[in-house]
């Protein structure tokens, strides 16, 4: 069976191949590993570009297969990264807070240091008692698993909710949006328990590893990143491919018909949901420690909207186009944002990318849904002679996140 | 005989126009019925109350032997119990096969677990085979559905709904541009299928009707006006009047 279906979808292995091939060069390029020809900056900067590249595969599924234009996918994300975050701190806080009692003359009772923790990481927000959100924070295990549960669990209330209203189309957009927003808000508040605008920080540093440089450090997230971008684009490859994938589908053209053959809808729509928040909560995971720091600004509803963006890019409906679009974008965004394009005289007014980016992104968006709605990954078909249908312009379904004839392939 | 579906005392409003008024209906386990009716007559409303599209606001829907009303249910649970639907305009899914449009409405179990670990057997592809030659597309079945001429998609949903094994079929303007011998071979189908379960055809094409050889409602403003065999129902006054004098 594992045979035949990657038989039946031979992009799997030719991306699965891709991204050994990357990971092996940019291993053989790095500081710790081999050459260092690029720096470990650098080499962070596309591991987290890969755990962008995982979030893009489920907003890839949940827009582009199943039609749900979520605008929120960014809070599992970011929730991801703080329940892994809040392990990381608090873990290498009670290592220098227990390094520097041992020297105290009267051993410290674990009560004492529980509170010496509490004061590190709670003193910028004025407090220093651990808020019932921390419960878990001293077993990593329990934070890997809150990893994907928290995520999960929050889109299943939000799912049941949302879809046995049946609210589709922009209306869930909206509501998506309004959920982010609601979450930056309250992560924003000193006392939500998660030290408010201040974020945490201090993310790249493993706890017990201060031996270790960097270098390695960052080398072992990307590889970790990498692995886990190839296991979801498989369970994703295999999520859509059979008949699961025609129904989901069919539910992004024409949900009313979906029903009427007997599938509940809304049963389908809360899998995929569900299942893409907890990738996308992977994906935040694997991606602040990389970062360093995170804070509520990172949930912003913007946020979301640019993964949209990037997905539409790349191409939706097509899982390497998902892909594509987030690493082109991310990485060209980092490029221009980071000061290194030369900026742009322009008789009496200089460009300055920095400022411009956005305006060329969102004009590149514009350009792209109007003249190539498959997007980068289009080429890729344009390469493989897959031809367009000819509908004489009509939409594929009458939902609003139907596939467009422009975007369809035979 | 038994009745596989009641409809009683139906009544439905949209903004205060009544488009349902009272209608009572009832069908057999192993039965054709034609309905035919002039435009906003409430057909296909009809359809939207059994398939749970449209809730009414009063009046009870009574299904199968154990008599249990369907008014409760949700659209895909009601399909799950036997009632397969074919809408007036075609809807198949465009931008996949004719092969995935059948094996998704092939008879199978619907929960999504089962759905994602789903491999066809060697009956429900046989099963896909012999549907598809059946209802002529046995060349197109890797053809996305969207390419199809309007008649075929037409077959194709005629396929998807036998697919689903239905034990009632309602059928909404079946014939609706096809071409006469297309026309002749639905007709064929939709008598076939009638012999082991019920099936409702909604038309307007008299000569369709005829070729049915069954029992006729007449619907006229969201209620029943006559019904009977069709030279029964053509000679009744008040249906010459609303429907067939025009
Ligand atoms: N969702 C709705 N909202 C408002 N009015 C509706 C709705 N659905 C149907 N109607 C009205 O109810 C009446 C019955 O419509 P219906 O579609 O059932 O007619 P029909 O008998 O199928 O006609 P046709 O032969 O044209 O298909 C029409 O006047 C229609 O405008
Ligand atoms: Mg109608």
């Amino acid at each position: 069976m594992k045979n035949s279906f990657l038989m039946r979808n031979p992009s799997i292995l030719i991306f699965l191949g891709l991204l050994a091939l990357f990971t092996l060069a940019v291993t053989l390029m790095s500081e710790a590993t081999g050459a260092g020809l690029i720096s470990t900056s650098f080499v962070k900067t596309l591991g987290k570009t890969l755990c962008l590249c995982l979030i893009a595969i489920a907003m890839d599924l949940v827009w582009g297969y199943t039609g749900i234009l979520s605008l929120g996918h960014f809070a599992f994300f970011g929730l991801g990264g703080y329940m892994i975050g809040m392990w990381l701190m608090y873990e290498r806080t009670r290592q220098i807070v227990e390094t520097s009692l041992a020297n105290a003359e009267i051993p410290p009772t674990a009560q004492e240091v529980v509170d010496a923790i509490g004061s590190q990481i709670f003193g910028v927000v004025g407090s220093s008692d651990f808020p019932a959100v921390w419960a878990f924070a001293d077993s990593l295990t329990m934070q890997l698993v809150l990893v994907v549960a928290v995520p999960g669990v929050l889109a299943l209330v939000f799912g049941w909710l949302a879809f046995r209203s049946r609210v589709t189309g922009v209306y869930l957009s909206i509501l998506t949006q309004a959920m982010t927003l609601a979450l930056a808000l309250y992560l924003f508040q000193n006392d939500s328990g998660l030290r408010g605008n201040n974020g945490l920080s201090g993310l790249q540093n493993l706890p017990g590893a201060d031996a270790i440089p960097q270098s390695v450090v960052s080398i072992w997230f990307f590889w970790a990143s990498a692995l886990a971008l190839g296991l979801s684009y498989i369970l994703a490859a295999f999520i859509v491919s059979g008949k699961f994938g025609s129904v989901i589908r069919g539910i992004r053209d024409d949900e009313a018909r979906v029903r009427f053959l007997g599938y509940s809808v809304e049963g389908y729509k809360l899998f995929i949901f569900v299942i893409t928040a907890m990738i996308s909560g992977i994906a935040g995971a694997l991606y602040y420690p990389q970062a360093g720091i995170i804070n509520p600004a990172e949930i912003a509803p913007i946020a979301s909207i640019y993964l949209a963006v990037w997905v539409a890019i790349g191409g939706r409906g097509r899982l390497y186009g998902a892909v594509i679009g987030a690493a082109v974008v991310s990485l060209v965004s980092t490029w221009f944002t980071g000061g290194q394009v030369p900026d742009l005289p322009l008789g009496g007014y200089t460009l300055k990318w920095v400022d411009w980016w956005q305006v060329l992104l969102g004009l590149s968006f514009v350009l792209v849904t109007l003249f190539a709605p498959k997007g980068i990954g289009g080429l890729i078909d344009l390469l493989d002679g897959i031809r367009s249908p000819n509908r004489h312009g009509a939409a594929l379904g009458p939902d609003s996140g139907s596939l467009q004839e422009r975007e369809a392939r035979e | 005989m038994s009745t596989l579906l009641e409809v009683s005392g139906v009544s439905v409003s949209f903004d205060g126009f009544r488009a349902i008024n009272n209608l009572s209906f009832q069908i057999g386990p192993a039965e054709m019925r034609a309905i035919i009716g002039p435009n906003g007559a409430g057909k296909t409303t009809f359809m939207d109350i059994v398939t749970g599209k449209t809730r009414p606001d009063e009046g009870r829907v009574i299904w199968g032997e154990k008599s249990i009303s369907l008014l409760k249910m949700s659209e895909a649970r009601i399909a799950r119990e036997g009632v397969g639907r074919k809408f007036q305009r075609p809807t198949v899914f465009e931008d996949q096969s004719v092969h995935d449009n059948l094996l998704m409405a092939l008879k199978n179990d619907r929960a999504p677990w089962s759905v994602l670990f789903f491999k066809p057997k060697f009956k429900d592809l046989a099963r896909v085979e012999e549907l598809a030659s059946e209802i002529g597309l046995s060349s197109e079945l890797s053809r996305k559905s969207g390419e199809l001429s309007h008649g075929q998609k037409q077959w194709l949903e005629i396929g998807m709904l036998l697919a689903q094994e239905p034990r009632l079929l309602l059928v909404d303007e079946p014939a609706a541009g096809m071409t006469l011998s297309e026309r002749e071979h639905t007709t064929d189908i939709l008598v076939e299928a009638a012999k082991t379960r019920a099936v409702v055809v909604v038309e307007h094409d008299m000569e369709f009707v005829r070729r049915l050889n069954c029992k006729v409602t007449v619907l006229h403003e969201g209620s029943v006006l006559a019904e009977g065999s069709l030279d029964h129902v053509t000679q009744n006054q008040d249906v010459i009047d609303v429907y067939l004098g025009r």
